[in-house]
């Protein structure tokens, strides 16, 4: 192989006087000039190989770069005849020096990605800690179940607790549930619309870039979209948890098509074009096979655009509205949601225990329900997800055996 | 029993771009026809006008006739999804559904069209399936694990265990071992050499030694340069082409001294 790689690789004649020279020069280059020698081996027979010229600078024999045993040379010929031009190997590789700067550098990005780690990780863990410091001292059973209807300043009721959420988490479970009712199977069916049938046409970049804006829309303006579109069609003033639904579907639709439409577009089409040689029509190729195989991801993006929606305050405030009462119907009356009490309750300040109060009155029991509720709310989302993992795993592609 | 195709002046078109132009032949019932040929020269792509995938490409289109046993596949009152039933087809990378067990791979073609079928005609037909294609020893004791948890090999099997599962009369198979290893490929090769009693099959293959040992009948396909549209140059008995051929092109072609 090395004759051959000789007689092929016409340049390699420079060095030819010192045998030994040579072979260290060819080994460096063996995988260059044997590709060079099978693909040419047809148009430069060894006769046609003249002597090139002899290198003019001298090289020491103990010198380690290859750059210097591989310089120089004759511009020999390449397979479709024309001029081979002669390359240097050894520039290329990397020095000594550029392999500890690359080391070091290595280092310092290191330390900066497991810096920037943690410096995210110290809100998230803080927000957190806070939450539960100060939201684990007002959560009981009795805050749980019960609303905030008989709840005079800081005084106790007559259960012997300081009132509850029971209804806003009813108002959060609803609401949020309308807003999956509305934008899953909306955003879904865009989504599928997206890969499966609009070939990229006029109405699908439409689509996208509406969607893209959509995405960015204020949570507030949706707020307001969701009470004048209810005023507008039911009556003035109309305030019910549905509205609230309609507000965060605004919010989530254009998360749900975006992951939607991203977990379609990595089904193999393999799978598609087996479904349809099979015989099998379009749409249950997309309803058994594509939208099957892309469960997992969706849900995973649906649970994301909900955990979005969830803690949203401003729109509910709006379109569903505050009350102290449990009210379980979504389609009529004020609904509140556990963000919309939290915020009532931080903006009502501190209560008022005069000398007329009740001997356990609190002066600062609406700060404590306002954490005990946000950190229920923590709770709920952080329920979702798991939830959302568990749909995932059981519906996800196994792998192995 | 399998089906005669008869193609007549078919012309194949990517949008605007002509791929294949003028193919005419006949492809005889209960045989194995191969298609070999350069890459690009649209061996494939005539392939997959035989069961009307091609046009699931957008735009693609042709013009001219595709017979089946008679009956144009291209007729005006014709379903793609009809034909698609009666002429099979394997694909190059093996493809089983990957959210669905080695049993419900098989029924996939029965299942997927909202048939219903009880349980013990389900079971036959698992079996009957998957002894046709010599996969049940493999298999048969865990038919509810995952299509894809098997090898190459087996997966390839399985997919034209679920092509023949439900009964077409043609089997189409677009290069069904290029990624398989050599023990895998005979076991396929011997696998169309029985399915050929009871289906028309027709094989794209790179694989020459290939084609000579599987296949009655080759098509040898070309294309002039790169950008013109590929054409059928000869076909004749498998024999004859290796032995024999007509054409220079083909000659050159199959004893390796091509282009």
């Amino acid at each position: 192989m090395m004759g051959r790689a000789d007689e092929t690789w016409p340049g390699s004649n420079k060095d030819g006087e010192t045998p030994m020279k040579d072979m260290r020069s060819r080994a460096s280059l063996s995988p260059v000039s044997s590709a060079g020698g099978s693909a040419s081996s047809t148009s430069v027979s060894p006769d046609s190989v003249s002597p090139g010229p002899v290198p003019a600078g001298p090289e020491t024999p103990g010198s380690e770069s290859p750059a210097t045993a591989a310089d120089g040379g004759g511009a020999g010929k390449g397979a479709d005849g024309g001029p081979l031009p002669v390359i240097d190997f050894g520039k290329f590789k990397p020095t000594r020096s550029s392999l500890r700067a690359r080391k070091r550098k290595n280092l310092i990005m290191t330390a900066l990605i497991v810096l920037s780690f943690l410096v995210a990780l110290i809100p998230l863990v803080s927000v957190l800690w806070v939450s539960l410091v100060n939201g684990v001292e007002r959560l009981n059973l009795d805050f749980l179940t019960h609303n905030m209807s008989g709840v005079v300043g800081g005084n106790p009721t007559a259960t012997g607790g300081y009132g509850g959420i029971l209804h806003a988490i009813i108002g959060t479970l609803e609401v949020t549930l309308g807003a999956m009712v509305i934008s899953i199977p909306i955003g879904v069916m865009c989504a599928v619309y997206l890969v499966e049938y609009s070939h990229g046409g006029r109405l699908a970049r439409a689509i996208s870039l509406l969607v893209d804006v959509m995405s960015g829309i204020p949570s507030i303006v949706a707020g307001l979209f969701a009470f004048s579109m209810f005023a507008t069609l039911v009556g003035p003033g109309t305030v019910n948890g549905f509205s609230g639904s309609v507000a965060l579907s605004l919010l989530m639709i254009p998360t749900v098509v975006k992951t939607s439409e991203d977990m379609l577009a990595v089904v193999p089409n393999d799978l598609r074009e087996a479904a349809y040689a099979l015989g099998v029509t379009q749409q249950r190729t997309i309803t058994r096979i594509v939208l099957r195989t892309a469960l997992p991801g969706i849900v995973s993006g649906t649970i994301l655009a909900i955990a979005r929606v969830i803690g949203e305050t401003a729109p509910l405030l709006i379109a569903s509205g505050f009350i102290a009462t449990t009210n379980p119907n979504l389609f009529s009356g004020r609904m509140t949601t556990l963000p919309v009490y939290v915020y009532n309750e931080y903006s009502e300040g501190l209560a008022v225990c005069g000398p007329g109060a009740a001997s356990g009155c609190l002066t600062d029991i609406r700060m404590q329900r306002a954490w005990a509720a946000a950190l229920v709310l923590i709770l709920i989302v952080l329920l979702l997800n798991l939830l959302g993992r568990l749909i995932s795993r059981i519906f996800s592609v196994q792998e192995a055996k | 029993m399998g089906q005669r195709i008869d193609i007549n002046h078919l012309n194949v078109y990517y949008g605007d771009f002509l791929a294949v132009q003028d193919i005419n032949m006949k492809i005889q019932a209960n045989k194995v026809t191969a298609f070999i040929g350069p890459s690009g020269c649209g061996k494939s792509t005539v392939l997959r006008t035989l069961d009307r995938m091609h046009e699931i490409t957008p735009g693609a289109h042709v013009e001219g006739q595709v017979l089946l046993e008679g009956r144009d596949l291209y007729g005006p009152d014709v379903d793609p999804v009809e034909v698609r039933r009666d002429v099979g087809m394997v694909f190059q990378r093996a493809n089983p559904f990957p959210t669905m067990s080695i049993r419900e791979n098989v029924l996939a073609g029965i299942r997927l069209n909202k048939k219903h079928i009880p349980k013990s005609d389900a079971d036959d037909l698992v079996e009957w399936a998957l002894r046709g294609a010599n996969l049940w020893k493999e298999v048969k004791d865990r038919l509810d694990k995952p299509g894809i948890g098997l090898s190459g090999g087996q997966q390839q099997r399985l997919c034209i265990a679920r092509a023949v599962a439900v009964h077409p009369q043609v089997l189409l198979m677009d290069e069904p071992c290029s990624a398989l290893d050599p023990i895998s490929t005979l076991a396929v090769e011997d696998l169309i050499n029985e399915l050929k009693q009871d289906y028309t099959i027709v094989i794209v293959t790179h694989n020459m030694q290939q084609a000579a040992r599987v296949s009655d009948y080759t098509a040898f396909f070309n294309l002039k340069a790169v950008g013109q549209p590929g054409h059928l140059v000869e076909m004749n008995d498998t024999t004859t082409i290796f032995s024999n051929p007509q054409e220079e092109d083909t000659e050159r072609y199959i004893s390796g001294r091509f282009g």
